[in-house]
């Protein structure tokens, strides 16, 4: 898992090494200072010399200045070793995700992708300038002062040798027994506050049932809740600072003890004023520096998740890739299903696409009829590829199309998905997903196919009309022409629309299929359709239920013999049969 | 309204507010809050009153050394063991205090902000659930939430860390101050002018970090909203090849981003190795300075009228030493006062909404005919409701619910200046099935909205089974409505859970009953744990046309009166529809519908269709009077005119 993220560093390497660099130079620096300050007040404690004293003086300034260059500089190089690291890190995400297939995508969903990229690498970029930075100072400042004062007096210094284990343990202890009341008190926060997002999204549906106070209830008894647990976790971690100060405190009393006691037995001559003095300066910063271990590994424990949840996507390798010699030309706009089965998982027990057999040739036009969840959509996908049989074969253009350039066969078969999505964007920029070279004429005569280019015009800024992210400013109708419009501008030699008219009023509807017909006769069309009337003209109709082909014909012959076709059709024109 | 992070430091420190959190947290705390200050006083000053047993104890070593030097080491032995042990049990006395109180102040502390806590998001969210429909429509989603989320956070910091550090840093510097002009007021000037040259330093570098930390939010801000954006679309994004251009426009958004956040961390992270080395700046100016007063001689100015010595140089390096890393804490703590006054503010502003008013007095009862075949009130579920309605001269009286729906000249706008209902007028007579249709905009939810008083009109009545529906009380008028909307809103919980929420105290069976009306239940018995399934984030692992089967069970156990279906079976294929509407029908016999749809065929056997254009309602009738008429609604449905 590290060695992967560290596979992100990459061009910040030099910056990462240079953090822990300076810092280490900033430590030593801030060790020795106090070692030369006690030189300094024992000076002074002697007898006082001005010449030393300015000596001492001078030497500590110029050393002063030297750490504040090694830790700004130190801080310089981590805001942009972590900051460049997070930039990878996103960067080879992003990347990964766009090589991902459908069934990936399923895998993780879009929203968990969003959290991993945003969420998540913050989390890690915190920990990344945590590590490079604190992670380095804290036990090189633990080990120098530990030196500094064993230097200075070897025998204070064994009283380390019994507090460092009583903070130590302490630590540990509440690390250890808060650390998994938080993380399951972190799970009830997030349940928490999924209710409160439930409630403002559903606050019609509250309101319409009187259930604003057995929601109070329900919030209140899950809120409750969560403060008892929290107010457990934090009373322990509440020891934290008494427990920090106790050790220093007994810390400062002993030394100071024995130190008085040792420079009046000594008559001064084995330790003086001064070592005692920064003898004590040590000693905080060894016991400091244990504690920001210790909060550095909370911190770092607590991304481990966010790591682990990026490291997932990176590792996953995309379920569809191109095949080695790939057909870089599809010949023609024929599809045949040849006993295709097909399963989103393969741990599922049942397919969603049972032995599919079906035939159809360059430039007919299909439509397809069924039920919710009779597989239609799932049928589709599979000619452009977007996901892989799970037995059987797909050909397009008489080739199987696990033999094509994944380019080149999305390019040739152009889906128009039931979850369309503008982009923010003019419309032009959103046409020319289709086809990035398109002039503005061929943007136009697709928005006439798709009978877009009529409201288009009426918009003040016309193809220059800036599209809001989701489409939140065009109406659905306007969004599924557009839509359309973009998948023409492939010039694909299949086309295929999945309920992509449901929104549009039939007039138009009719008036699509007729450009259609006359404008790209040559181009397979496949058509999913809640309405009758939006594939009555096509050559063949598909009728799918439960997955299965339960009938393939014309309207006349289905209406004629189809027990579903005929219900579907008396559902949507009841009144006027009956009534005729 | 500002979102999460923007707001920063643009938020004036008001006191006014801070009083209110104060005034909040010691409302239930107040006796635990008392303690608590009194804790920080004793922990503070214990922490530094130890610079001046450093005082006392360089002077008593002074001494002895000068003992030692003159009447040899037994003497000087003699002389420091009574003394010490003497300024041992002192700092013994001190430090146990000092560790006492800390240990209880960071205990009680836990408890109140988590009380305090707990106690304001019940009060937010209890405060949310009564407000009007109004407030949801005009505040965006995200926002509500980040009350919840940072909003609290916030507040978690100010109360748990902020206010309590901030009293000590003021308490430690002051008394920091105090034994420093005790000890000598020459160096305790040269220490103010440190302090000068760090406030230089925090305004200065500071400030440009908080300039480009803000820019580094609105960088994430797009970054993110890029690859949401992206994401949620990828699908699109492979169907069209586009990924190389997608991480084209990635790079850019990134790379900005990097150079934004860059700068910011650089700011913040320079900051800190500045101030701490003034700190060892200043210490080494104050031994430097301290030890020319010793040589010079330089006649002292103090409270304690010490002379310049040694005793005085030692404990004062480490006082300077503190008091610059106190400083630097303040430092530290501005930005998070900033941002906790801005949360504060607007969760106090979620709080002060006003909530939804209801002055009505009529309820609704269940009712039973008593022998003279007169209405009377009962205890018991008897599928007769009535209306129980107070006069003013003590009596009430009781009228039958029967779905009878008036509206009269009603005129409705959002916003008083945009009237979006003109002058509309319906009667809905009992087991009247009544239809609108309009394009987006025309104003057929608004109707709906306006007969439940999610919102109020601004002119003309509304009348239910002859009353006026201001009378009625809010809570009862909307138990008599059933309504089925178009976007479903499914909660956390099983599906007999979602269902149930209709009424909850109808038994598994009648659930059950209910979801074989909606035709859901066939779906239901398939999903791996049937009717106990837990759904997550709306139903998520359900599709469109199943959630809204769901939500029309729930009305359907909710058995109203009344039932308004606002696009119900929009997501569902038309089969299906018809199947459902099959069931509805049966359930609504004899009961008032109201039903918007989009699909001509699901309004077709309506025994009213009303035409809506622009806030009037154009055409109304019969679908073969209004076919026959030949106006808009034929045009629509031979699909002449666009709806959308």
């Amino acid at each position: 898992m590290v060695k992967k993220l560290m596979s992100c560093v990459r061009e910040y390497k030099k910056a990462s090494l240079l953090t822990p660099f300076f810092i280490m130079f900033e430590v030593i620096l801030e060790c020795i200072i106090p070692f030369i300050t006690a030189k300094l007040v024992n000076e002074l404690q002697g007898g006082c010399d001005l010449n030393v004293v300015v000596k001492y003086g001078l030497i500590l300034l110029v050393m002063a200045m030297a750490s504040l260059v090694c830790g700004a500089a130190s801080g310089w190089y981590c805001a942009i070793a972590s900051c460049g690291f997070a930039k990878n890190l996103r960067h080879d995400l992003f990347y990964k995700v766009q090589g991902f297939s459908f069934a990936n995508i399923d895998k993780f969903s879009s929203s968990s992708l969003v959290t991993r990229l945003t969420t998540d690498v913050t989390n890690v970029q915190n920990a990344y300038m945590m590590i490079i930075r604190t992670a380095v100072r804290t036990p090189f400042m633990f080990i120098f002062a530990l030196v500094m004062s064993i230097m200075m007096s070897p025998s204070l210094s064994v009283t380390y040798v019994f507090i460092i284990p009583v903070l130590a343990v302490g630590l540990i202890l509440i690390m250890k027994t808060t650390m998994p009341i938080f993380n399951s008190v972190f799970k009830k926060y997030d349940a928490l506050n999924e209710s409160v997002q439930e409630n403002v999204s559903g606050i019609r549906v509250v309101k319409a049932y009187v259930r604003e106070d057995y929601e109070i209830e329900k919030f209140k008894t899950a809120s409750n809740n969560l403060q008892k647990d929290f107010t457990k976790a934090e009373k322990i971690l509440a020891f934290n600072s008494p427990l920090m100060q106790f050790c220093m405190y007994v810390l400062m009393m002993v030394i100071s003890y024995f130190g008085a006691n040792k420079i009046i037995n000594s008559g001064g001559s084995d330790m003086l004023v001064g070592d005692l003095s920064s003898l004590l300066t040590y000693s905080m910063q060894v016991l400091m520096s244990l504690m920001m271990l210790s909060m550095v590994f909370v911190m770092v424990t607590m991304a481990l998740e966010s790591m682990r949840r990026i490291v997932e996507v990176l590792d996953d390798e995309s379920t569809i890739t191109n095949p080695e010699n790939p057909l870089t030309s599809v010949a023609d706009g024929s599809i045949d299903f040849e006993n295709v089965s097909f399963a989103y998982s393969q741990k599922a027990d049942k397919n969603v696409l049972e032995n599919v057999n079906l035939h159809i040739k360059a430039g007919q036009t299909i439509g397809i009829i069924g039920g919710t969840g009779s597989s239609k959509t799932s049928l589709i996908q599979l000619i452009p590829r977007l996901y892989d049989v799970t037995d059987g074969e797909v050909r397009v253009g008489g080739a199987d199309v696990r033999d094509y350039d994944l380019k080149t066969l999305r390019d040739e078969v152009s889906v128009v998905l039931q979850k369309n999505v503008l982009f923010s964007g003019t419309i032009k920029e959103n046409i020319r997903w289709g086809d990035e070279n398109a002039t503005d004429e061929e943007i136009e005569r697709v928005c006439k196919l798709a009978q877009a280019d009529e409201f288009v015009q009426k918009f003040p800024d016309k193809y220059d009309t800036y599209i809001e992210q989701g489409g939140s400013n065009v109406s659905g109708g306007q969004k599924q022409r557009l839509c359309i419009a973009r998948a023409l501008l492939k010039k694909p030699k299949i086309l295929i629309l999945d309920d992509s008219t449901s929104a549009v009023d039939t007039k138009t509807d009719a008036l699509i299929r007729k450009a259609f017909a006359e404008e790209i006769p040559d181009t397979t069309k496949i058509i999913i359709a809640q309405r009758i009337a939006s594939v009555q003209e096509a050559d063949k109709i598909v009728v799918l239920d439960g997955g299965k082909i339960n009938a393939v014909g014309t309207h006349d012959e289905l209406l004629k013999s189809n027990a579903i076709y005929q219900e579907v059709y008396y559902s949507q024109n009841k009144s006027s049969e009956e009534a005729g | 309204m500002p979102r999460p992070g923007q707001g920063r430091t643009n938020e004036k420190i008001s006191f006014s507010l801070i009083g209110r959190v104060v005034k909040d947290v010691c409302q239930n705390y107040k006796g635990y809050v008392i303690i608590v200050a009194v804790c920080i006083v004793i922990s503070a000053v214990a922490s530094t009153v130890s610079s001046l047993f450093m005082n006392s104890l360089v002077s008593l070593i002074e001494d002895g050394l000068e003992i030692y030097g003159s009447d040899g080491k037994t003497a000087a032995v003699d002389y420091l063991k009574p003394e010490l042990l003497k300024l041992m049990i002192y700092m013994a006395i001190f430090y146990v205090l000092g560790v006492a109180a800390t240990t209880i102040y960071s205990r009680l502390m836990a408890i109140v902000t988590q009380g305090h806590l707990a106690k304001m998001r019940n009060r937010m969210f209890s405060s949310m659930e009564k407000l009007p429909i109004k407030y949801f429509d005009q505040n965006q989603y995200g926002d509500i939430m980040s009350h919840y989320t940072n909003d609290i956070d916030t507040l978690r910091q100010l109360i748990s860390q902020t206010i309590p550090q901030l009293l000590t840093v003021a308490l430690t510097i002051f008394v920091l101050f105090i034994e420093m002009i005790y000890l000598s007021v020459w160096m305790t000037l040269l220490v103010l002018v440190g302090v000068g040259v760090m406030a230089l330093v925090i305004k200065n570098i500071g400030g440009k970090s908080a300039d480009y930390f803000s820019r580094q939010q609105k960088a994430l801000g797009k970054t993110e909203g890029f690859i949401e954006e992206i994401i949620e679309g990828q699908k699109v994004v492979k169907v069209f090849c586009h990924e190389k251009n997608a991480e084209k426009d990635f790079d850019k958004v990134n790379g900005q981003l990097y150079e934004d956040a860059k700068e910011a961390n650089k700011y913040a992270n320079i900051l800190m190795p500045i101030m701490g080395n003034i700190g060892n700046i200043m210490y080494i100016l104050a031994a430097f300075v301290g030890s020319v007063l010793i040589i010079v001689n330089v006649p002292n100015l103090s409270i304690s009228g010490q002379a310049m010595s040694i005793a005085i140089v030692v404990p004062f390096l480490n006082m300077t030493k503190q008091f610059c890393q106190n400083i630097s804490n303040i430092s530290n703590q501005i930005n998070a006062v900033a941002m906790a006054m801005a949360g504060s503010s607007r969760i106090y502003k979620l709080l002060d909404e006003e909530p939804e008013q209801d002055e009505g007095y009529v309820t609704l009862v269940n009712a039973k005919y008593d022998r003279n075949g007169e209405l009377e009130e009962c205890e018991e579920r008897t599928n007769i409701w009535a209306w129980k309605h107070p006069h003013g001269d003590g009596t009430t009286t009781l009228t039958k619910v029967e779905g009878n729906v008036e509206l009269e000249n009603v005129d409705f706008g959002y916003v008083p200046e945009k009237i979006v209902l003109h002058d509309v007028s319906i009667y809905a007579n009992p087991g009247q099935k009544v239809a609108f249709v309009g394009a987006t905009g025309a104003g057929k939810t608004t109707i709906t909205n306006l007969i439940n008083r999610f919102y109020d009109i601004q002119d003309g009545k509304i009348r239910y089974d002859g009353i006026n529906i201001e009378k009625i009380k809010k809570p009862d008028l909307r138990r008599s409505l059933g309504i089925v909307l178009q976007d479903t809103n499914l909660f956390t919980g099983t599906v007999m859970e979602n269902i149930r929420y209709g009424n909850l105290s109808a038994s598994d069976e009648e659930c059950q009953a209910a979801a074989r009306l909606a035709n859901a239940d066939d779906f239901i018995r398939r999903l791996p744990q049937g009717y106990e399934t837990v759904l997550t984030g709306n139903g998520a692992n359900l599709s469109q046309g199943q959630r809204q089967l769901i939500s029309i069970a729930r009305a359907a156990v909710a058995d109203p009166p009344v039932m308004i279906l606002d696009e119900a079976t929009s997501s569902i294929d038309t089969r299906t529809e018809a199947l459902v509407q099959r069931g509805m029908d049966g359930l609504m016999y004899g009961r008032t519908v109201f039903v918007i749809a989009h699909r001509l065929s699901t309004v077709q056997n309506s025994d009213v269709i009303m035409v809506l254009e622009q806030g009037v309602i154009i055409e109304r009738g019969t679908h073969e009077q209004l076919i026959e008429q030949k106006g808009k609604y034929y045009q629509l449905y031979t699909g002449a005119f666009e709806l959308e």
